[in-house]
């Protein structure tokens, strides 16, 4: 998404510690909310920042432990960017689950849906990954 | 930043309600799973997981829920969720929750389910 407005950007950087995806989230609600988005896209904002965060917490292996989130505020809408600097990944990889049970319903899965949460609540989402680290992009547009 | 969060337990003769507040997130999961787990051992197989005061969830929160699931499928037991809100009855409906759980706008109507 094109940003015509180069200034309104906000930047945090969080370390990888438990709960400051939250920080981050509560960050995209207030700009979320700044910006005139409705309360469900701004939930859909926040549980998408979260899953983002802690994607990068539980999968990155950064050296520096921690991830650097820009906020791009356009006319067009919310641009996300959230970035680590560990190993990358390969996003066609489901993620190894938490423990070795089996799940019982194969369809209901117990891990590996964060992506998939991401594409469902966001309007796009894009990754680039290598291994200098990872940036997810996801953006949510303002609709009439 | 701290992540307040608490889990009430109401028991009545056949079911049991559990109402978390706060983040659903790891912490806050697994003592909810042993809480679910400590009545199943008891016997109540019929619960309730009243979500209203949690407005943030997370997948490995949404994880141990559906080890809960589990858990009670193997005990011929039934869980309903009630108080999502638009965004993670979404969620849970993607993720399948809704084929082995139920999902109610309310404790009284996931209540009336059993």
């Amino acid at each position: 998404m094109a940003n015509t407005f180069s200034n309104d950007q906000v930047l945090l950087t969080i370390p990888m510690r438990p709960d400051m995806e939250l920080a981050a989230a509560k960050l995209a609600s207030v700009i979320a909310e700044s910006m005139s988005f409705n309360d469900d896209q701004i939930e859909e904002i926040q549980l998408a920042m979260i899953e983002s965060c802690i994607n990068a917490f539980e999968h990155s292996q950064s050296p520096d432990q921690s991830v650097v989130i820009q906020y791009i505020i356009s006319t067009n809408g919310l641009e996300l960017k959230i970035t680590d600097q560990g190993i990358g990944f390969n996003p066609s990889n489901r993620s190894k689950r938490r423990n070795s049970q089996p799940d019982l319903h194969p369809d209901m899965r117990k891990r590996g849906w964060g992506l998939e949460i991401m594409n469902t609540l966001m309007d796009s989402v894009d990754i680039m990954s290598g291994e200098n680290g990872t940036t997810i992009t996801m953006v949510k547009y303002k609709t009439a | 930043m701290a992540n307040k969060f608490d889990i009430q337990t109401r028991v009545e003769h056949k079911y049991a309600v559990l109402e978390t507040a706060g983040y659903l997130n790891d912490s806050l999961g697994e003592q909810l799973s042993k809480k679910a787990q400590e009545l199943i051992e008891k016997g109540y197989t019929q619960l309730v997981i009243n979500l209203d005061k949690t407005a943030l969830i997370n997948s490995i929160g949404i994880s141990i829920l559906i080890e809960i699931i589990e858990a009670l499928d193997e005990r011929d037991g039934t869980l309903n969720f009630c108080g999502l809100s638009a965004t993670q009855e979404r969620t849970f409906r993607m993720m399948a929750i809704a084929k082995y759980a139920g999902i109610f706008p309310d404790e009284k109507a996931a209540i009336a389910d059993f």
